[in-house]
């Protein structure tokens, strides 16, 4: 098995698939300026998701391309985590989901910049900035609803109600992860967990939210077994290079 | 007496091709034209983010998404100085939103015609854009300041989005025999709407004289729209495509090309609201602002209860 390639795809997919979920709100936002910052978001989200699908195709080496990859997989093939493939909702539950993902990938990242592999560093060096400028736009929305209206704080604490239970999976560790961190690779989560935790307990007192209590925990991206929204996210977004399989672009 | 001297100020500013600015006298004409025409275009932008956005799901691959995201990103962002320009004039963002979404306030009529495969994503660039890049060329030297550096701007951005569209039909042309027939079913569906952008014939134009008096316009939509075409032509026939117009040919008289008309009866219908996606568009357009009156009202609130502190102190 290859370690590094199955490493960087989930990286890569976790990234497509939530830049997928962001670019839907693309001449939706609530107001124009909003609009433009979501697309902007997901903009750099793509461009994780390009960097990391390169290097991916490169080391797994068997003629496919970035494009192949993302493409030509089928759902069982996609390794992302569950949460970034929750549909989008209402603002409150894309902005929840948008802020679990961006206080993890702060964290994430800031390590992963330290990789041993130097392109892997190279791209984790290039999403910092990027990642932190996302989670300022998100956690200052969580506050603004949170300590809004009341529609809008209802709306927040539901999202985040139903989203806790998809966070599990932001830390679990196979053997490919242990592997790679032993090597000075990959970024070993549990390390940051509390962190990450305790930051958000943070954020979510300023927002006057609380977390769901006990919470069972969804579990099988990584082995590709995902929740039913994942297979219309990618017809939809498969349905040209499928269509005409022969056709570049 | 004194308005007099004041709208003397103002024909020597126009004649001497000098910029009118936000504080300076005008007469009301002048400034209700450009509101109209301002706010028509930044709403173009913004409902044109619409027919785009529906294919950034679909782009075919990871550098089509990117492209075409920053490209309807780059339409919000003219949507954006236009509206700041319109405003300079004494309207707000949300006087001139409610005139878009109950219908009073125009955008332009092609973006009532649906976006129905991947090349049609190219056929608006490439045409669309270029026919906009045309119209808008002049405005950059339009005499209200405001508009004409939001126009400057505008422009640079929109030659992007032209390359980028005929990228689109570049690929698709050279390539698979399915790709080339979707090139020329977009082209043949979008060659006469985008003719019918540069408005009606001279003739019965009726907003032209004082716009062109105003320098709010500088060239009549019958010399645009033969420009357009005597451009485009060379441009079809290097992607190896027939320009779906049996009427067209060179005319060595005039140094262009001969066209047929567009159909002004679809062009005042789409105008009036029965074009093929108009009342799309309008719910579209409607759904997200009120799907995101909460939102709005939350920052509203949030800003208010954490303002007060410091208006007390």
């Amino acid at each position: 098995m290859n370690h590094l390639f199955t490493y960087t795809l989930r990286l890569a997919d976790n990234a497509l698939v939530l830049g997928q979920r962001l670019s839907e709100w693309t001449g939706h936002g609530p107001f124009l300026e909003e609009d433009l910052a979501l697309t902007n978001i997901a903009l750099d989200t793509f461009g994780t998701a390009t960097s990391l699908m390169e290097y991916a195709a490169k080391v797994e080496d068997k003629g496919r391309d970035a494009d192949a990859l993302a493409y030509r997989r089928n759902e069982r093939e996609f390794t992302n985590i569950l949460l970034v493939e929750q549909a989008n909702g209402d603002y409150a539950k894309t902005i929840l989901r948008q802020v679990l993902v961006d206080a993890y990938n702060v964290l994430f990242y800031t390590e992963l910049a330290k990789s041993k592999d130097e392109t892997i560093a190279g791209i984790a060096q290039k999403a910092i900035k990027e990642v932190s400028y996302h989670y300022r736009h998100s956690s200052s929305w969580v506050i603004r609803f949170g300590d809004g209206t009341e529609e809008s704080h209802n709306k927040i604490q539901d999202a985040l109600n139903e989203l806790w239970r998809f966070t599990g999976e932001l830390f679990e560790q196979d053997e490919t992860e242990l592997t790679l961190i032993k090597q000075g690779i990959a970024v070993d989560s549990k390390a940051f967990q509390s962190k990450w935790e305790k930051q958000l307990d943070e954020l979510f007192a300023k927002a006057t939210i609380k977390k769901p209590e006990t919470v069972f925990m969804q579990t099988g991206g990584r082995k590709g077994i995902h929740t039913e929204h994942l297979g219309y996210m990618l017809s939809e977004m498969q349905v040209l290079p499928r269509m005409l399989p022969d056709a570049k672009w | 007496m004194e308005n007099k001297n004041f709208e003397d100020v103002f024909e020597a500013k126009l004649a001497k091709n000098e910029m009118v600015e936000p504080k300076d006298w005008m007469p009301e004409n002048y400034r209700k034209h450009l509101i109209r025409q301002i706010s028509q275009h930044a709403h173009s932008e913004i409902v044109g983010m619409l027919p785009e956005g529906n294919w950034i799901t679909r782009a075919p691959s990871l550098r089509a998404k990117k492209v075409l995201l920053a490209k309807v990103q780059d339409e919000g962002g003219h949507g954006l100085y236009l509206y700041t320009a319109a405003e300079t004039l004494g309207t707000s963002r949300d006087e001139l939103l409610d005139a878009l979404h109950t219908g009073k306030a125009k955008y332009s009529s092609i973006f009532n015609y649906p976006t129905l495969t991947w090349a049609d994503i190219g056929a608006i660039g490439w045409l669309v854009d270029g026919a906009a890049i045309m119209n808008q060329v002049m405005l950059q030297r339009t005499s209200y300041g405001p508009y004409a550096r939001a126009m400057v701007r505008i422009c640079k951005e929109e030659s992007f989005h032209q390359r980028q569209g005929y990228e689109i039909m570049t690929h698709l042309s050279f390539g698979t025999k399915e790709q080339k027939e979707m090139a020329q079913d977009a082209l043949n569906r979008w060659w006469f709407p985008t003719l019918m952008m540069f408005g009606p014939p001279d003739a019965e134009s009726p907003n032209s004289e004082n716009a062109i008096k105003w320098r709010i316009k500088r060239e009549t939509n019958d010399q645009l729209r033969q420009r357009f075409v005597n451009q485009t032509v060379a441009q079809i026939e290097y992607l190896g495509l027939n320009l779906p117009d049996a009427g067209l040919q060179w005319n060595e008289a005039k140094q262009g090309y001969d066209y047929s008309e567009p159909n002004w009866v679809e062009f005042k219908n789409v105008i009036s609201g029965n074009g093929p996606c108009n009342k799309e568009r309008l719910a579209a357009r409607n759904a997200s602002h009120k799907n995101g009156e909460w939102v709005r009202a939350a920052a509203a609130a949030y800003a208010k209860k954490h303002a007060e502190p410091f208006m007390a102190a």
